[in-house]
């Protein structure tokens, strides 16, 4: 049996019901990761946040940065904040307050701003394609290995120099001047 | 609705916004910069989504958000680095407990 162009019952296309469920958990772990008490449920809840955004890149036909965004967001920065969290924690510090005295002023500059984003893009025709353009990644390839090696490698070596300075700032003063 | 722009658009608009609150609102200096990393992958759907609706800019779209993945890799390494020698000296991870230099 043929699956059905549309979801049966409600007419609702594939891709938009993955759309919706993508942005749900985006939009609920991204909350979760602002408003958790426990500084590690933060981290984990990080994660599903970049599932979901890895999610939307492949839907919307990115599927090599959908690809880049698990490597990296998921497998290292993750893992990186987690490693962080777990070497500041420590038992006196469960903070007894999570937010600033200013968290209420935060959360209704952050609704402003997020409203203002929607009417700007509700008003602003951006002479969008009806359908998403898919990036091949053989295509993708050869423009970012030809037309934009320099940048390429210009990253590669600021990679490098956030890494050594990563190491430098982190790493004990036991013989050098105090 | 997997078929506009303004999805998207809105879309990474919220999730922007919540970054914002995140770092306005959280005390933990780590709190902040994972509010940070949201705030980039909100400016980094942006530009995936601009990318893939916009002809004129299609590959160029993938390319920045390459670029832009692996420039907060590095942001990421180094803002925690800074974050733990700071807790190395203070003992906490707290920023509102960082008022040395007002003394």
């Amino acid at each position: 049996m043929a699956i059905p162009d549309a979801l049966p019952f409600i007419n609702l296309r594939w891709d938009d019901l993955l759309f919706i469920i993508l942005s749900v958990v985006l939009v609920g772990s991204g909350l979760l990761v602002v408003t958790l008490r426990d500084i590690i449920r933060c981290g984990l809840a990080m994660m599903v946040c970049f599932a979901a955004l890895a999610g939307l890149y492949a839907l919307v036909g990115a599927p090599l940065v959908a690809a880049a965004q698990v490597l990296v967001y998921i497998g290292a920065i993750s893992v990186l904040v987690l490693f962080a969290i777990m070497l500041t924690q420590t038992k006196a510090a469960p903070a007894r307050l999570v937010f600033q005295t200013q968290a209420l002023p935060a959360a209704i500059a952050a609704a402003v701003l997020g409203l203002l984003i929607a009417l700007t893009v509700g008003a602003t025709n951006w002479n969008a394609v009806a359908a998403p353009i898919r990036t091949g990644t053989a295509i993708l390839a050869r423009v970012l290995f030809d037309q934009f090696v320099l940048p390429f490698e210009i990253v590669s070596v600021l990679l490098l120099a956030a890494v050594i300075g990563g190491i430098f700032l982190a790493k004990r003063e036991e013989d050098g001047p105090a | 609705m997997s078929h506009s722009l303004d999805a998207y658009l809105i879309l990474a608009g919220i999730l922007f916004s919540i970054g914002t609150f995140g770092f306005l609102a959280r005390r933990n200096a780590i709190s902040m910069l994972m509010s940070i990393e949201l705030m980039l992958n909100a400016v980094n759907l942006t530009i995936i989504a601009f990318g893939a609706f916009i002809p004129t800019l299609k590959v160029q779209g993938s390319v920045i958000a390459l670029i832009v993945l692996a420039v907060a890799a590095a942001e990421a390494t180094v803002g925690l680095s800074i974050v733990i020698a700071i807790y190395r000296n203070r003992k906490t991870p707290l920023v509102d407990e960082y008022d040395t230099m007002r003394d």
